[in-house]
């Protein structure tokens, strides 16, 4: 037992400040009077700790597993003590207007986490959803740990704090006008951001907002609404920004109106990392028509210009030398290879026992969001102001002031929306590069990377080989074992200090150790990989191996994907244990019904089966096949139809999605987030993957990197979000990841009899390669 | 440098820009029109879909020259005022969105389908090839139903 999460005190307290009229603005209407910010601690969650794997009676045939450290800590537990301490110091505003105005401290790459925020908070201020704004916040350097996205817990750290802190509001703003209508707060009520008096008298927030700012409540006493008054969490609602999406409204990084800042765009070494020696023609580049200048930075040579097609004309005009990279001599074959070579041998298996031996191997891929690398940085002597869809502003902003040579607190790190993440956006390199450019050139530039240079040359998910071996003994299965080796992630980006900041409260001399040795990612396995079945003796092991020739200090160039090492890991599983099923005799359904150690994961098991016709008859060369995971508390099963007549081109016609996230804020949102995860999970396990060779990736375009279109996409979904449960709530931005992996592969292996151990399972260079160097002109017809 | 004129969104606009010049970057960097969204700039990622003469074009391959004297709508130039078109609508039903980015190039690639035929089928809406990073491709097609309903 640890004791740091134990507490389920409600106790709290409030302080509260006044904001003056809003900088930006100087209308009246606009100014924002009252802020508050629910000092730590605010509502302690209640982590239950203990084991919810009692086992019941259908599983009482197979041998148990030890629990497995992730279900009683994982990397979401870390990441939320981690946000704790500085909580205090995230403020609701509302304005004279009556809006509701949340700074929010995270990035919304499309997950949704915006609309989300604003329904717990219309929810406990009883005002319209239109009524509350949730703008991401500027890097805050002084919360510390507590502006990191990542981990699939955003909800999770929030739920608590900003359901007081906008009980807080309210409470404030009742008190507000039972004191100006000498009226006992108790008799007052809340509709639509008005309070009502029992003799017709009313008053709205925004009108209280000034009052509300000056009064001392020293006494106020404030509890969140019970859940089972609840009339928005729970309920399907759609996106906030939705209606600036489809109008086109919605601005992200390359779309900011920074007065001055020029398309930028840069040279880049033919083959990863690569460094520049020597640039031969930059005065006869400055000369060409809308070019504005041409500077050096670490990553390449940069050229701004009057348009990014005078930049890119201007770039392809370029002689440049280039140094070597650090994979120069390495390809997907030689790196797997050195993979293999890491992995430490698997125990022998017991006399007698009969064994599912099975390697897996996953290329390099890339996060591919469709919006590029970009930032846009105004940089002068003593400040600098950078706009980009940061993960981790603050540590962005440490290592941007440290190249700069300027402090910490002269560097302001906008946080834009980003168009996707998927992984991509917890580092900022492109807003280095941003950064950089508008220092030497001594003006604002607007630094886009080229889709090929964003194929090419963008950190990748690392390769993975994966080495399992299960055993099966009495006609039950007694071990299972599992090597990971995979060139390693790199955790630079605040995570690395998040886990050495929470180790203390980590459950297992395990992760604790590891992260006591740097090996953060060895952490971040044990503390994400779950081991959700009854196996016997189960053990799972990551092995990092820096991949190149020594000359950077990480080896390959990498970030981590969603789900980070989930999706590779917990799929091949998946594959195992319909293996494992086989060899048994057993259903792949019954069999993950008989060997889960919750009764959760029965029930997203069965209402799967249940829907999806688990078992029919398929006609030849189609097949069913399921998958099932648990990662951060959430449960989730998928199966799918797929059709693999044409075994080229498999495609998946009809999926099943069921999640259990045990409390459900926004069904239609974790419905948006399968599909999303199915679809990644899907391309990832078909056709996306990148081939190296001699240090540079072939793919240079979706053209060539094969992530899934609308013709590769089920035609029919059946998207469950199971109700609320237990109340403890999990996330949903990764989850779906493995499930789909292990039933699309399984799908595959029953209809055309192949063992999927290659991913992606079709993957020819089907393509011709662009030629490293220039950028590709325009499709012109 | 030529000039160009051409109507944006309903709006006479004159440029000064290379024949050369890819519309996109005309739209984006010159007018500030911002709806087209970069994503390959050799046209296989379809982000930047928008409509020339009432037909699905990519303007990140298009030249500014080919557009002189035509009728340019971008995602910014489909609603009647504050009256969204029925597929901007039916993707609010839906909630189709996650990040956003490409949707205005799915919007304006549903749109020009729709003209074409009002009643789409699904190996119709398959031969859209606007990337989605997201995967939004099912409630996509579903809106794509819906507006058709609406439009037929």
């Amino acid at each position: 037992m640890t004791k740091f999460p134990t507490s389920d005190s409600r106790d709290h307290t409030v302080s509260f400040s006044e904001s003056g009229p809003s900088g930006s603005s100087g209308s009246m209407n606009r100014r924002r009077f009252l802020a508050y910010a629910a000092a730590t601690p605010v509502l302690t969650v209640a982590i239950r700790l203990g084991l919810d794997s009692a086992a019941p009676a259908t599983a009482a045939a197979v041998v148990p597993s030890p629990p497995d450290p992730s279900e009683v800590f994982d990397i979401a537990d870390a990441i939320v003590y981690a946000s704790k301490p500085t909580m205090g110091l995230v403020v609701l505003e509302v304005g004279e207007d009556g809006q509701v105005r949340l700074e929010l401290p995270r990035q919304e790459m499309g997950q949704g986490i915006t609309t989300a925020m604003a329904m717990l908070i219309a929810e406990e201020m009883e005002v319209p959803l239109d009524h509350v704004d949730v703008p991401l916040a500027d890097g805050r350097p002084e919360l510390m740990f507590n502006q990191m996205t990542a981990g699939s817990c955003t909800l999770r750290t929030f739920y608590d704090p900003l359901r007081v802190l906008a009980a807080t509001a309210r409470a404030r703003m009742i008190a507000t006008a039972g004191r100006q209508w000498g009226v006992a707060p108790d008799r007052l009520s809340v509709r639509d951001g008005v309070v009502h008096a029992p003799d017709g008298r009313n008053a709205s927030y925004g009108s209280l907002s000034a009052a509300a700012a000056k009064l001392s409540l020293p006494d106020l006493k404030v509890s969140p609404k019970p859940e089972s008054e609840h009339k928005i969490v729970g309920t399907s609602t759609p996106r906030i920004d939705g209606h600036d999406i489809v109008t086109g409204r919605k601005q992200f990084t390359t779309d900011v109106a920074v007065p001055g800042a020029m398309p930028t765009m840069l040279r880049r070494p033919p083959t990863i990392q690569g460094t520049v020696e020597a640039v031969h023609n930059a005065a006869e580049v400055e000369q060409l028509p809308g070019v504005i200048g041409v500077t050096t930075v670490p990553t390449g040579v940069a050229v701004m210009a009057e348009t990014f097609e005078r930049a890119r004309r201007g770039v392809n005009a370029l002689d440049v030398t280039f140094g070597p990279g650090p994979i120069d001599g390495e390809s997907n074959e030689s790196i797997m290879q050195q993979l293999r070579r890491s992995i430490v041998p698997l125990a022998v298996p017991e006399v007698g026992a009969q064994t599912v031996d099975a390697e897996f191997e996953w290329p390099a891929a890339n996060n591919a969001a469709l919006e590029p690398e970009c930032a846009v940085a105004d940089v002068g002597s003593d400040r600098a102001e950078i706009w980009s869809g940061f993960q981790s502003p603050i540590v962005a902003q440490q290592r941007i002031a440290q190249e700069l040579g300027l402090t910490q607190d002269q560097v302001t790190t906008h946080v834009m929306p980003a168009g996707g993440g998927f992984g991509r956006r917890v580092f900022w390199d492109a807003a280095m590069e941003a950064a950089l450019v508008s220092q030497a050139l001594g003006r604002p530039a607007r630094v886009m990377w080229h889709r090929t240079d964003d194929m090419r040359h963008a950190r990748v998910r690392p390769p993975t080989y994966n080495k399992i071996r299960a055993s099966v003994l009495g006609g039950q299965v007694v071990s299972y074992e599992q090597r990971v080796a995979g060139a390693a992630t790199d955790f630079r980006q605040g995570l690395g200090e998040i886990l050495t900041y929470s180790a203390d409260a980590f459950p297992t001399v395990g992760p604790r150790k590891a992260v006591g040795n740097d090996l953060f990612e060895e952490a971040v396995f044990t503390l994400m990989v779950s081991s959700p079945y009854n196996f016997g003796a189960y053990t799972k092991e990551m092995i990092p191996v820096k991949v190149g020739d020594g000359s950077t200090s990480f080896g390959m160039n990498t970030t981590s994907y969603r789900s980070v090492p989930c999706q590779t890991a917990r799929g091949c599983e998946e594959i195992v244990a319909d293996e494992l099923a086989a060899l048994l005799g057993m259903d792949p359904v019954d069999f993950r019904r008989a060997h889960v150690k919750d009764d959760r994961a029965r029930a997203v098991l069965d209402k799967a089966a249940e829907v999806a016709g688990w078992g029919k008859r398929m006609p030849a060369g189609f097949a069913q096949g399921v998958g099932y995971h648990l990662e951060s508390r959430s449960h989730h099963a998928c199966i799918v139809e797929l059709d693999a007549r044409d075994t080229e081109r498999p495609r998946v016609t009809r999926a099943t999605s069921v999640l259990d996230v045990g409390k459900p804020i926004n069904p239609l949102g974790l419905q948006a987030q399968m599909l999303g995860c199915l679809i990644d999970a899907l391309s990832l396990t078909l056709t996306a993957g990148l081939h190296i060779v001699d240090g540079l990736p072939l793919e240079g375009s979706y053209s060539q990197y094969h992530f899934a279109r609308q013709d590769d996409s089920p035609l029919e979904v059946h998207n469950i979000v199971m109700p609320p449960n237990d109340g403890r709530m999990g996330g949903s931005g990764e989850v779906g990841m493995a499930a789909p992996t292990g039933a699309i592969a399984n799908a595959y292996a029953k209809a055309t009899g192949n063992k999927p151990r290659r991913f992606p399972l079709h993957f020819p260079v089907d393509f011709e390669p662009i030629p490293p160097g220039k950028l590709p002109e325009p499709a012109f017809p | 440098m030529p000039s160009y004129t051409f109507t944006a969104n309903g709006e006479n606009v004159t440029v000064d820009a290379a024949d050369d010049e890819p519309l996109l970057w005309v739209l984006r960097d010159m007018l500030g029109i911002t709806g087209p969204k970069y994503g390959c700039g050799i046209n296989v990622c379809k982000a930047c879909t928008s409509l020339l003469d009432g037909e699905a074009v990519n303007p990140c391959s298009v030249k500014v020259s080919t557009v002189q004297g035509r009728e340019v709508t971008t995602i910014e130039g489909l609603a009647d005022g504050d009256t969204l078109h029925p597929v901007q609508q039916a993707w609010l039903e839906r909630d189709v969105a996650q990040c956003g980015y490409c949707q205005p190039g799915q919007i304006m690639a549903a749109v020009a389908l729709l003209q074409r035929t009002t009643n789409p089928t699904d190996a119709e809406i398959d031969e859209i090839e606007n990337v989605c990073r997201c995967g939004t491709y099912v409630r996509i097609r579903e809106a794509i139903k819906s507006a058709a309903g609406k439009l037929g």
